[in-house]
């Protein structure tokens, strides 16, 4: 049975007037009512930021922690009980800054989670900073000369960390943001959604028109299970390509490995401890 | 007659000393009491690392600095200890230390050419025999633990071993040297590290899932917790830095899991800002800090007591925790076994402070069952109208958890309300602080009084490892004092001083440099007459330690 993640009555929402946070949630929503999801097996992890403040707007399980560090927390929610659907959603300072070891690391963990990034390249709740995605030459408060550092590429590093679903969409797409967390959601393994969403109050640069000019959806012409086509792809900046970039064969995720889900499937907390198991160590 | 001996291996890293410690403690245990204790540089070969053990009449948990027999076993063996020799040792060797052991008694001992007939290799087992012969233990015994331990290896292995071993006791018979203390009475002991104890306990405690990020000395529980997580169904992450292992801990718990990490002081402070969302989330956590000497990377292979401060204050913002502080290895499986079970009870973060000595030595118990109503899951199963953080007479909210109940549990990190959602009403920013809080209440009635011994007008206090060393070293000194050994260091109740008034004299002894524990303790109105400190990274001996507290009186 379909349920709605929306609420009877709207909760009061944070972000700016106009600001592309909406439209991802309308995405998002629609996309957990499309796939069916199960409110009460359903997960949002976040961390700090306007994007981390998604989940309090999903009526579903959360877990709101710490700036940087969603995916460790979403990584272990699914490793403790594999039978729950984990999103981590958050931006890219969050995301791609505070946690960068984390985005590297839980790649190469593979965990089936679904990891949804809204890439505005600034930092808004802290009033217009630099992120790790924003251009160069990019005028902040801070960097008043522009920025000079090269951004991060989250696809290219992805697709070289072995993410298996990699995928960019653009905010003002709604339709087909919805579609690719639904394929992120449904991807068994480590799958990447980076959206593109302008923010209205402090990036003046990196328009909703801006997004418009600068970005191409993939046609069917391109081959998703190409790391080469998607490696390729991922490395253009004019344009840059929206769509599933890379769909790799599924591998083995990080809990199916683990010596706890070897001999037993359940959950952690369905799980007795044998307490003579335990006094026979102690040579009882 | 004497009814203590204490044999030291001095050699370098990578020469398998620890296996030598193994064999013979195995070997020994049913017939003396033991204690075992090693320290060792940071390096993975060479330098110069010891194991000191002690074979006693009675019970003994303590380091002492005297040596017995002393066993040099490589060139560089004798500079770090020489401090330890006197008149009554006995020092075994190669030639080349002959002339240089001061008043020590030497005697030639070429290991080298004892093994040379079955290859190098063996030296450690004809170590072994020579030991075992001087301390006059069962052959069969001994032969039974070569063979266990080389199981896999084959019968070639196993035969070899028993004739290197022969070859060792064959060496003690004809040179004569042998230990006369008598065996001890009591039987029935176990001897192991604290490591297995922690990680013991942690499984007693219902311990699944483990995240830590290598980090001496406290990686050997991360270890420990591998070797059992098939057969105990244990998930266990060596997260990318500490960052995200108390994260992953966290979420664990989140989703269930009775989780912990282990790691030290440095990788602690790495963690404290999740120890604060562990505070505010009212999601538990339990946090094994293995102690050793900083700041930053310090003496990374020695002990130390400095971080009980780090761990009372650490993490943004004001909310109760749990810490405590073995002081043996029965301790060491209990109070971890507990931290898991408060943690769960009043969704706080559980702190087990240990350090490198007591993690690292060897202890005698008694087996014991530890408590089967500890692995009790405080676990709700939520209904529609769930709330995660409902307001309670004791500050405790039932804890639900994803996948248990038709509810939705919503847990953040900024100031919530109730239900989980975001607030910045002040006035449930006050009740919401003020139900964190109330927790404390419940900790202090929980407070595990310290362990008190005694009658006298002095009062020695100590916490967590130096719990046997002040004994012992009571016993040394030859007089009268009560000991104080705290094991739970925080919170502490305030009207903890009325156990002192009778005192005439506190003397407080830590293995750090500024008395941490005491400036505690003076919140609760115990002020010290007295501080024994010593911070040179090793542990007390009971030597240094009676005489330190006889200077004191």
């Amino acid at each position: 049975m379909k349920q709605s993640f929306d609420f009877e009555k709207q909760p009061d929402i944070a972000w700016c007037p106009g600001c592309g946070n909406f439209q991802i949630r309308q995405s998002l929503l629609d996309a957990f009512e499309s796939l069916s999801l199960d409110k009460t097996r359903t997960v949002m992890v976040s961390g700090i930021g306007q994007a981390a403040k998604m989940p309090q707007y999903i009526n579903t399980h959360f877990f709101n922690g710490l700036h940087g560090r969603a995916l460790p927390v979403a990584v272990s929610i699914k490793a403790a009980n594999p039978g729950l659907t984990v999103i981590a959603e958050g931006g890219d300072g969050d995301m791609y800054g505070e946690g960068g070891n984390h985005f590297i690391h839980n790649i190469r963990r593979n965990p089936d989670i679904a990891h949804i990034v809204h890439n505005n390249m600034v930092y808004g709740l802290t009033k217009g900073q630099a992120s790790p995605t924003s251009r160069k030459g990019f005028i902040t408060p801070v960097q008043v000369s522009g920025v000079i550092n090269e951004p991060l590429n989250p696809l290219a590093l992805a697709l070289v960390l072995g993410a298996g679903f990699v995928a960019r969409s653009f905010s003002g797409d709604a339709e087909k943001t919805k579609e690719l967390i639904m394929q992120a959601v449904e991807y068994p393994g480590y799958a990447l959604v980076d959206i593109f969403h302008p923010c209205v109050s402090f990036n003046k640069v990196n328009t909703f028109k801006w997004y418009r000019d600068n970005t191409v959806w993939l046609d069917e012409t391109h081959d998703i299970s190409s790391f080469e086509n998607a490696l390729s792809k991922a490395m253009s900046l004019d344009p840059f390509y929206l769509g599933v970039l890379y769909k790799g064969d599924p591998k083995p995720v990080f809990h199916t490995q683990l010596a706890a889900y070897k001999n037993d499937t359940r959950p952690l907390f369905q799980r007795n401890r044998n307490m003579r198991d335990v006094s026979s160590l102690l040579g009882v | 007659m004497k009814n203590k001996v204490v044999f030291v291996l001095s050699g370098e890293a990578g020469q398998g000393l620890q296996t030598v410690e193994d064999f013979i403690t195995l070997a020994a245990v049913n017939k003396y009491h033991i204690f075992s204790t090693k320290e060792f540089m940071s390096r993975i070969r060479g330098g110069n690392n010891t194991v000191s053990i002690t074979f006693s009449s009675e019970p003994v948990y303590a380091n002492r600095d005297r040596i017995d027999y002393l066993f040099l076993l490589n060139n560089d063996a004798l500079s770090r200890v020489s401090h330890r020799i006197s008149a009554d040792t006995k020092v075994f060797g190669e030639s080349y230390f002959s002339g240089k052991t001061g008043e020590a008694s030497f005697f030639d001992l070429s290991l080298n050419s004892l093994s040379k007939e079955i290859g190098i290799l063996y030296s450690n087992t004809v170590l072994f025999g020579i030991i075992a012969g001087i301390l006059g233990l069962s052959v069969e015994v001994c032969r039974d633990i070569l063979s266990m331990h080389f199981s896999k290896k084959g019968e070639v292995i196993i035969a070899n071993n028993h004739k290197a071993f022969d070859i060792g006791f064959a060496w003690a018979m004809t040179s004569g040297f042998s230990v006369r203390i008598s065996p001890k009475k009591e039987n029935g002991f176990k001897i192991k590290d604290c490591t297995e104890g922690i990680g013991i306990g942690a499984l007693a405690g219902g311990c699944d899932f483990i995240a830590s990020y290598p980090m001496s000395p406290g990686t050997g529980v991360l270890v420990y917790l591998s070797s059992k997580a098939e057969q105990f169904g244990v998930v266990v992450e060596q997260a990318e830095d500490e960052i995200a292992a108390l994260n992953m801990a966290i979420g664990a718990w989140y989703a269930g899991a009775r989780a912990m990490v282990t790691t030290s002081g440095g990788g602690f402070a790495l963690m404290e800002e999740a120890l604060s969302l562990s505070g505010i989330t009212e999601t538990p956590c339990v946090v094994h800090i293995a102690q050793r000497p900083g700041p930053a990377t310090g003496l990374p292979t020695r002990t130390e007591q400095a971080d009980l401060n780090l761990a009372v204050y650490a993490g943004h913002g004001e909310f109760p925790r749990i810490i405590y502080a073995p002081g043996d290895f029965t301790e060491a499986v209990l109070l971890i076994q507990l931290a898991f079970y408060n943690a769960d009870s009043f969704q706080v973060p559980a702190i087990i402070l240990t350090d490198q000595y007591l993690l690292d030595s060897r202890w005698e118990y008694i087996p014991f069952t530890p408590d089967v109503n500890l692995l009790e899951r405080h676990i709700t199963e939520t209904l529609p109208d769930y709330t995660r953080y409902a307001f309670t007479d004791n500050g405790v909210s039932p804890r639900g958890i994803p996948g248990f109940g038709s509810g939705s549990v919503k847990c953040d990190s900024d100031e919530h309300d109730e239900n989980g959602l975001i607030t910045e009403d002040n006035h449930t920013r006050t009740r919401m602080n003020e139900k964190r809080l109330a927790k404390e209440k419940l900790l202090l009635d929980n407070f595990i009084q310290p362990d008190i011994r005694g009658k006298a007008d002095i009062f020695i206090i100590g916490w967590g490892s130096t719990k046997h060393v002040i004994a012992e070293a009571i016993q040394e000194a030859g007089i009268e004092a009560v000991q104080v050994h705290f094991s739970q260091v925080w919170p502490l109740p305030a009207n903890l001083f009325t156990t002192f008034e009778t005192a005439e004299k506190i003397i407080i002894v830590e293995n750090n440099a500024t008395g941490q524990m005491s400036r505690l303790l003076e919140h609760c109105g115990i002020i010290a007459t007295d501080l024994i400190l010593q911070y040179d990274g090793m542990p007390f001996s009971v030597e240094t330690l009676s005489i330190a507290i006889k200077e004191a009186l």
